[in-house]
């Protein structure tokens, strides 16, 4: 991935920031121009919570060019406690102990070791909860 | 407006494989060549090129005036036409849409992909641009890891067991058996496809489609035309496309592909039928759940249940709903922008009499279902042997 799209993406990778639709209030990753329920072009950033819990997962074996030394690497479908979804890797997790159903973190960490650029890549991936942790 | 009816008069394709000796023209032409010989034409009125990746595996782009000079018709309105895996179906509904408005009387539909010009995971990067590269990919998401995702949610949801779906792969493989131009043409049990390696946990290599190479091409005129070039003419009924939101999780039932759903009552309206006047579906299964998610999509099984089509033999040559008479994208193979047009001649194969060993014992009409992404882009094309 080229410079110029790391950064001006980077705001909405960091943070977890999506966007919510001021018509009628769903919320979006990543953020929309237009709102594909109702249609409204209202839609401010917000701040997404991030806590969730896992829909769906998957272990990636072969992994696309740049992600090869993470291999293998759980993918989730995560379900935010705002009900937003998105898609988005675990982390120190074994594979193996992943569930359906399993609470998770959103934290900050290192993608990529070598984007198309040469560039290091950071993201949101999220954790297991830890216990006791609010 | 009224729209003139269309229909198929020639076919052409090379056999789907690791061609590593020849380039993309090579195959194009080849499958151009024998399209063109097939309906007795020696030139077309314009030309559509499915194709995917030839920019990230080739780079090269601007396929079209390339492709059209290199079969002597420099001249002629050229152009590719790109919708992830569904491409070729897309060149397919391009060139409908150009017949039936008039415009052109003579056009040929092709599509072409060359896969093993590099390594899998150049590919595997490149297959996955189908999804939202700044987002989703990003994260270290493959394409088989997003149908994966749909493949768990399904078994979690409605119990259907890993060897349920793997059946749609061992399907393919019995028909491919038969299929001259296929890329596989060797039986698979249950057991094998369930002991081949993970590549994303629950999908097995052996419920993925293959890298392949492969160009194949069809030619369209007006059915009123049709019998000037060939004496089976095959009627396209309808020919429509849907599109969803690109990413699974933008989707209120990940498991429900709306735009197979939109698209295929769109067809049977134009049609005027209902899914069991269908006597055969060509389905884009390039990962075995997605053959059984469109059972369902497609009106062929109550969601949920699509498996249950499969797990009872339904699919079969000799079923309720045979799928993928030729071998469908696990084993006839899926070399990504002709796909489309080879579900196509597969059809038109079965449509004229001309499947040999694999000729349904009634095939009247049948559904080409093509898709991009994990349904992000939907044509479905019903093909009819005309009167
Ligand atoms: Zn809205």
């Amino acid at each position: 991935m080229s410079v110029p799209i790391y950064w001006r993406e980077s705001k909405y990778r960091y943070k977890l920031i999506g966007s919510e639709c001021m018509k009628c209030h769903k919320r979006f990753y990543p953020p929309k121009r237009v709102c594909p329920v109702c249609g409204s072009r209202e839609l401010k950033d917000v701040k997404l919570p991030d806590k969730g819990h896992v829909v769906t997962y998957t272990i990636i074996r072969v992994p696309p060019k740049g992600y090869e030394e993470y291999a293998p690497y759980p993918i989730a479908l995560i379900e935010l406690e705002d009900g937003t979804r998105l898609i988005a890797q675990l982390t120190d997790v074994d594979p193996k102990d992943v569930k359906i159903g399993m609470v998770v973190k959103a934290t900050f960490r290192k993608l990529s070791e070598i984007g198309r650029d040469g560039i290091i890549q950071y993201g949101v991936k999220f954790r297991p909860l830890i216990e006791n942790e609010s | 407006m009224s729209m003139r009816r269309v229909a198929i008069v020639g076919i052409g394709y090379t056999k789907i494989g690791e061609h590593w000796g020849r380039s993309l023209r090579d195959l194009f032409v080849e499958a151009a060549l024998k399209a063109m010989d097939d309906a007795g034409v020696e030139r077309v009125d314009a030309l559509y090129v499915g194709n995917m990746m030839s920019a990230s595996l080739q780079e090269q782009e601007h396929l079209g005036a390339l492709l059209a000079g290199d079969i002597g018709l420099s001249g002629i309105p050229a152009c590719k036409v790109e919708a992830a895996c569904a491409s070729g179906g897309m060149s397919i509904h391009q060139a409908y849409l150009a017949v039936a408005s008039g415009e052109y009387d003579i056009v040929m539909a092709a599509g072409v992909e060359k896969m093993t010009d590099r390594l899998t995971p150049e590919v595997t990067l490149s297959l996955a641009m189908a999804e939202d590269r700044e987002y989703v990919i990003f994260s270290g998401a493959t394409f088989v890891g997003l149908n994966a995702l749909l493949h768990r949610l399904y078994m979690h949801k409605y119990g259907a067991e890993p060897e349920d779906i793997a059946l749609v792969a061992v399907n393919d493989h019995e028909n491919a058996v038969n299929t001259p131009y296929a890329h596989f043409r060797n039986r698979v049990s249950v057991e094998t496809v369930l002991s081949s390696p993970m590549i994303a946990d629950p999908i097995h290599l052996f419920e993925c489609a293959p890298i392949s190479d492969g160009a194949a091409a069809l030619i369209l005129c007006p059915l009123d035309k049709a019998r000037k070039f060939t004496d089976t003419p095959i009627e396209i009924e309808a020919s429509t496309v849907s599109t969803d939101r690109l990413s699974v999780h933008e989707r209120d039932d990940p498991l429900t592909l709306m735009a197979i759903v939109r698209a295929a009552r769109k067809a049977y309206e134009k049609a005027k039928i209902e899914p069991k006047d269908i006597d055969f579906v060509e389905s884009h299964d390039a990962f075995t759940i997605l053959g059984v998610m469109t059972l369902e999509d497609l009106g062929f099984a109550r969601k949920g249940e699509g498996y249950l089509l499969v797990r009872e033999g339904q699919i079969a040559r000799d079923g309720r709903i045979p799928m993928n008479t030729m071998g469908g994208l696990k084993a006839r193979g899926h070399p990504i922008g002709a796909t489309g047009i080879y579900q196509a001649v597969d059809a038109v194969l079965q449509l004229r009499g001309e499947a040999g060993k694999n000729q349904l014992s009634k095939a009247e009409r049948g559904l080409i279902h093509s898709m991009g992404g994990v349904g992000g882009t939907v044509v479905i094309n019903i093909l009819r042997r005309a009167d």
